[in-house]
């Protein structure tokens, strides 16, 4: 670890003003500390602002969920409008890390997570999202765990949160606060595919804060959730996951919700399997034939050609999951 | 056996260390606090094969704290004098510690920076720049120029094969693994004078302190190894490696003692791992399910500059009574550095493709993989003719059956579904040979009805405390309360390396032979002693019961150790002992278990759920039941690792292991474990040893692999010849 200075503010003034001067921001430090153990990060100096009062889960008038960036995951998950309203959302929660990371991390954090892209960990490997223009080790390298859609020849890394896949899925906003005031930005808009610029994650500014995601409200009755298929059954990242949230009414489907995990360099928004769910009845074989559009685009590595398949399959097991089966 | 009545012994004893180690008292290695002490973390090669051309210490010399940086360019030669010790001693050419240019595996040490404290040394290491003239390393074993096969052979494999009935060609590959136990290696090093002290994770203190003498040319007697308290090793701990000497050296060289404990990601690299396979089996059998041959062509990777060998061939010799047999093992240089024993060595690798053959040959043919099994067993052993010591592996398929409801399974595959799920049943032999080895001990009767055994074994967690002090109260006729087994140091007596299962069965009987010699003098004093109510009694008809020797038969008639000694001014009685086992292969020892288990096959997904396990041991007798269980349950999680999740991945470009953590190197987690059930058959085995044991730590790991993917194949007609067994296989 490089030595690095450690400054904790009371108010978001303080911790703007601190960000504004290059201060790294940290809450729960489950990510930002193991990285700066293996030298990925090198931050000068830390802004703790886990002081901060946003803490707060409330429930919009509209019916809607506002989830405080210093939310703890473990809160979240059990929080009862959580619960009640977006079980995608608990559920995703509840499938993530550990008892004990869920009791430290934060919301905000989660969504700030960086890859555990074996070789973006390794100072030793060729990185460009760490070090920009190195080149990408895991492109021809061992790449079962990585994404197939929404790579470039620049970075092949997935998007490792499995909240902000239940985040995408019901398009979620994020409220910034930044030194010119307060901004709000979709989730889709949020995490940045890599593109040419790999090292460039979250469309966030130096110095902004994240205070608030939003869930915008849904028409009821919704029936949401999340599956996430793992070699383990606890502590290991999605080798695929589906967040779900369909709206059916008179036995049929009026709003869908679907995005994917573990398959995507961002939480993956599947428009094209909510489009091919609307207006159309539950049945077995319209899971089949919308899940098939799940892989649209999809471009498989020699390790993770498996995830093709298994994307589609644990797409359409959990629209099945959700929607019932007639 | 003992005519002192067996109260301990078989008795479910929680571990007398239990306390220590859940208040966080018992000290592991680089928990002792030694005055002085400083920090050291080692640079690691970031190339996988080549030459250093330069390092470059300036910025990490910069460091506020940091005392050395120490590498093959200001390192004193070290003597590196041979060493006869076995785990140190593999052919070859031992990886000698800052002594040359050349880079044999990536992640080998190249440096080492000592400071003050831990983070001045991390962030000194992490400023170190080595430049490489880095080559290519060949890391796959598909890849390597194999070495001169070691063989076996016994009838006519060849003729056999080509003549039988049905014959199956296979393949297996299996994954290398890692030990991965809880705690870290670790060493404190300090020297006083011309003298070292190292306090090291070890399974073996004495094969440290061999090491440690000859690298650094000290007589024997200069250097002290301690290590009470190991938190787990599976066999990593059986060989002192190089972190060892570099903090020795690092000790030396600053003056100071030094603590040196690897990061996990080290741990890949910095200690050695069960080594992957090719195992190519060809298989020949009559129409009645008779074996009639074997051929089997096994490759192991090994490291360029040592040749590790284990015992794989012998499943494949004598599970089952097969006239012709052939084997060929070549071990394949890598530029890796060297395997070394993972519970089970050997014997967990070639009964997992014994035993998957096997269940394929019962498909092929259509016969129970149980009955099939019956059909081949032997009546002695087919390797070389000698009589099994005991041998009740039929007795195991027969209460693992009944106790499992094995005549529940459907022999069609993909005939049972539960929901989602494919469910299977699968079962598999086991195997893992007794050994036993030559072990002192030495003994304290105290006056105050106390004793103290020590002897310089382990315990890496089998609890080598609690079962030797079951065993010495026993023969002592003591409370275990009364009894202080100490262990883990290199003045005590000497011992064999913790592992192999040959603990209890060595240590164990110089344990109860030193035990048994305390207690006779003890029986002498008194009847010779005209003040004893048991003056002039036959020594042959006297026991020891609660520290109280008596009559047998009498208890009214005797006094307390206490007493005896008391009166006859003896503080103490001392004895020692060295136990060495019967020469000869009189008999073939091995402990066998039959495993049951039933999985659950997502249809679409392919994840694999154990639902649940049943082994049945025949391992001789049984010193600590919940001891026992504790390590069978160990080892059928080890064995549900080593079949679904367990794989060091490389990256054979350069070398690189990149899944060097515990987040992406996957063991079992509470989630994946079911309801786990052991019996273990009543008996013993004194053919075997004094105390009947036949050992446990390794069998309870062979056969669960094999059970696991038999029952994959039976829920789902996938035959998955590769472990893990992963979800890719099975879509």
């Amino acid at each position: 670890m490089h030595p690095f200075a450690y400054t904790r503010v009371s108010d978001t003034r303080e911790a703007l003003k601190a960000g504004r001067a290059g201060g790294r921001y940290i809450a729960g430090g489950t990510t930002l500390v193991d990285l700066m153990r293996e030298t990925v990060e090198r931050p000068g100096t830390l802004v703790d602002i886990s002081g901060l009062p946003l803490r707060d889960i409330l429930v919009t008038k509209e019916g809607g969920l506002r989830i405080g960036a210093l939310v703890r995951m473990a809160e979240a998950a059990a929080h009862p409008a959580v619960r009640a309203a977006y079980p995608v959302v608990s559920r995703a929660l509840e499938l993530s890390a550990s008892a004990q990371l869920r009791n430290m991390a934060t919301i905000g954090g989660n969504i700030m997570q960086r890859t555990r892209c074996t070789y973006f960990r390794d100072v030793t490997a060729d990185c460009n999202k760490r070090e920009p223009g190195s080149g990408c080790a895991a492109l021809h390298g061992v790449n079962r765990s990585h994404a197939i859609l929404g790579t470039s020849d620049q970075c092949v890394a997935t998007h490792p949160s499995d909240v902000a896949v239940a985040f995408a899925a019901l398009e979620a906003r994020v409220r910034l606060l930044g030194p010119d005031g307060e901004r709000e930005v979709p989730f889709a808009d949020f995490l940045l595919r890599p593109g040419s610029t790999p090292q460039r994650e979250q469309a966030v500014k130096q110095g902004e804060l994240i205070t608030t995601i939003e869930i915008p409200a849904l028409p009821r009755p919704l029936k949401s959730g999340y599956l996430k298929v793992r070699d383990r059954q606890s502590y290991e990242f999605a080798l695929t996951s589906a967040a779900v949230a369909l709206h059916i009414r008179g036995g049929v489907i009026r709003e869908a919700r679907v995005a994917a995990g573990g398959v995507g360099t961002v939480p993956w928004k599947l428009p094209a399997v909510e489009r091919h769910l609307i207006g159309e009845r539950p049945s077995d074989a319209l899971w089949t034939a919308a899940a098939e559009k799940a892989t649209e685009g999809a471009r498989p590595l020699r390790h993770n050609r498996f995830k093709v398949a298994l994307l589609k399959r644990t797409v359409e097991r959990q629209l099945r999951i959700v929607g019932g089966t007639k | 056996m003992s005519p002192q009545p067996q109260a301990a012994v078989g008795a479910p004893l929680s571990r007398v260390d239990g306390r220590l180690k859940v208040t966080g008292q018992a000290r592991y290695a680089a928990e002792f606090d030694i005055d002085g002490a400083v920090h050291a973390v080692i640079v690691d090669a970031s190339i996988g094969r080549g030459r250093i051309t330069g390092v470059d210490t300036d910025d990490a010399e910069a460091v506020p704290g940091v005392l050395r940086v120490i590498h093959h360019g200001n390192a004193p030669t070290l003597p590196y004098r041979d060493n006869s010790s076995g785990s140190n001693n593999l052919p070859g050419r031992k990886l000698r510690v800052f002594q040359d240019d050349r880079v044999l595996f990536h992640g080998q040490p190249v440096a080492v920076v000592v400071a003050t404290t831990l983070e001045a040394a991390q962030h000194g290491a992490s400023l170190v720049k080595v430049r490489y003239d880095a080559e290519r390393p060949t890391t796959d074993l598909a890849e390597g120029e194999p070495g001169e096969p070691t063989g076996y052979a016994r009838g006519d494999a060849e003729a056999g094969l080509r003549d039988a009935d049905v014959r199956l060609d296979l393949t297996y590959r299996l994954a290398r693994n890692h030990h991965n136990p809880m705690e870290p290696h670790a060493t404190i090093a300090r020297w006083d004078g011309n003298r070292l002290t190292v306090w090291d994770k070890t399974q073996w203190v004495y094969g440290t302190q061999l090491e440690l003498s000859t690298v650094f040319g000290l007589p024997l007697d200069s250097v002290r190894v301690i290590n009470p308290y190991v938190g787990g090793g599976f066999g990593s701990g059986l060989r002192c490696w190089p972190h060892t000497v570099v903090a020795g050296l690092a000790a030396r060289i600053t003056g100071r003692p030094v603590k040196l404990v690897l990061t996990r990601r080290q741990m890949y690299f910095g200690t050695g791992f069960r080594p992957s396979y090719d195992y190519r089996l060809s298989l020949g059998g009559d129409r009645n399910g008779r074996l009639v041959a074997a051929d089997h062509r096994i490759d192991a990777e090994t490291s360029s500059y040592e040749t590790f060998t284990e015992a794989v061939m012998t499943p494949g010799q004598m599970l089952y009574s097969t006239p012709g047999v052939r084997q060929a093992y070549r071990t394949v240089p890598l530029d890796v550095n060297s395997p070394i024993w993972m519970r089970g060595p050997g014997a967990a690798t070639g009964v997992f493709v014994v035993e998957s053959a096997m269940d394929e040959l019962a498909h092929e043919l259509g016969i129970d993989p149980i009955e099939l099994r019956r059909r081949n067993e032997p009546a002695q052993d087919p390797s070389n003719n000698t009589p099994f010591s005991t041998r009740r592996l039929l007795e195991c398929y027969t209460v693992g059956a009944r106790e499992f409801g094995w005549q529940r399974r459907k022999p069609k595959p993909r005939s049972t579904r539960d929901g989602d799920w494919l469910i299977g049943m699968g079962m598999a032999a086991g195997v893992y040979h007794t050994a036993v080895a030559p072990a002192q001990s030495r003994g304290r009767l105290n006056a105050d009805g106390t004793a103290v055994i020590e002897s310089a074994t382990s315990d890496m967690g089998p609890g080598t405390y609690t079962a030797q002090t079951q065993v010495a109260a026993d023969a002592l006729g003591l409370a275990v309360r009364a009894v202080d087994y100490r262990l883990g140091d290199s003045r005590y007596p000497q011992t064999p390396p913790h592992g192999g299962s040959m603990t209890m069965a060595s240590v164990g009987s110089a344990t109860l032979d030193v035990c048994d010699q305390l207690r006779r003098q003890a029986i002498r004093l008194a009847v010779e002693d005209e003040e004893s109510p048991l003056h002039g009694v036959s020594p042959d008809d006297i026991v020891v019961r609660g520290g109280r020797l008596h009559v047998q038969g009498n208890p009214a008639r005797g006094e307390s150790y206490q007493r005896l000694l008391t009166r006859n001014g003896r503080a103490r009685l001392e004895a020692d002992t060295s136990f060495t086992p019967p020469r000869g292969e009189r008999f073939s020892i091995s402990g066998y278990s039959a495993t049951f288990t039933e999985v659950a096959v997502d249809a679409t997904l392919g994840l694999v759920r154990v639902r649940r396990m049943l082994s049945v041991y025949d391992a001789g007798r049984i010193i600590s039941p919940k001891l026992a269980d504790s390590q069978a349950i160990g080892g059928m999680v080890g064995g549900i690792g080593q079949a679904l999740l367990e794989h060091t991945v490389t990256d054979h470009r350069d070398g690189r292991i990149v899944n060097a953590n515990l987040a992406d190197y996957l063991v079992p987690v509470n989630a994946d474990i079911p309801d786990l059930r052991a019996i273990y058959l009543d008996g013993e085995d004194y053919d075997a040893d004094p105390l009947g044991v036949k050992g446990l730590a390794e069998l309870v790991i062979c056969g669960v692999a094999p059970a696991l993917a038999n029952a994959v194949f039976n829920a789902t007609g996938r035959r998955v010849r590769e472990l893990p067994i992963t979800a890719e296989a099975l879509l």
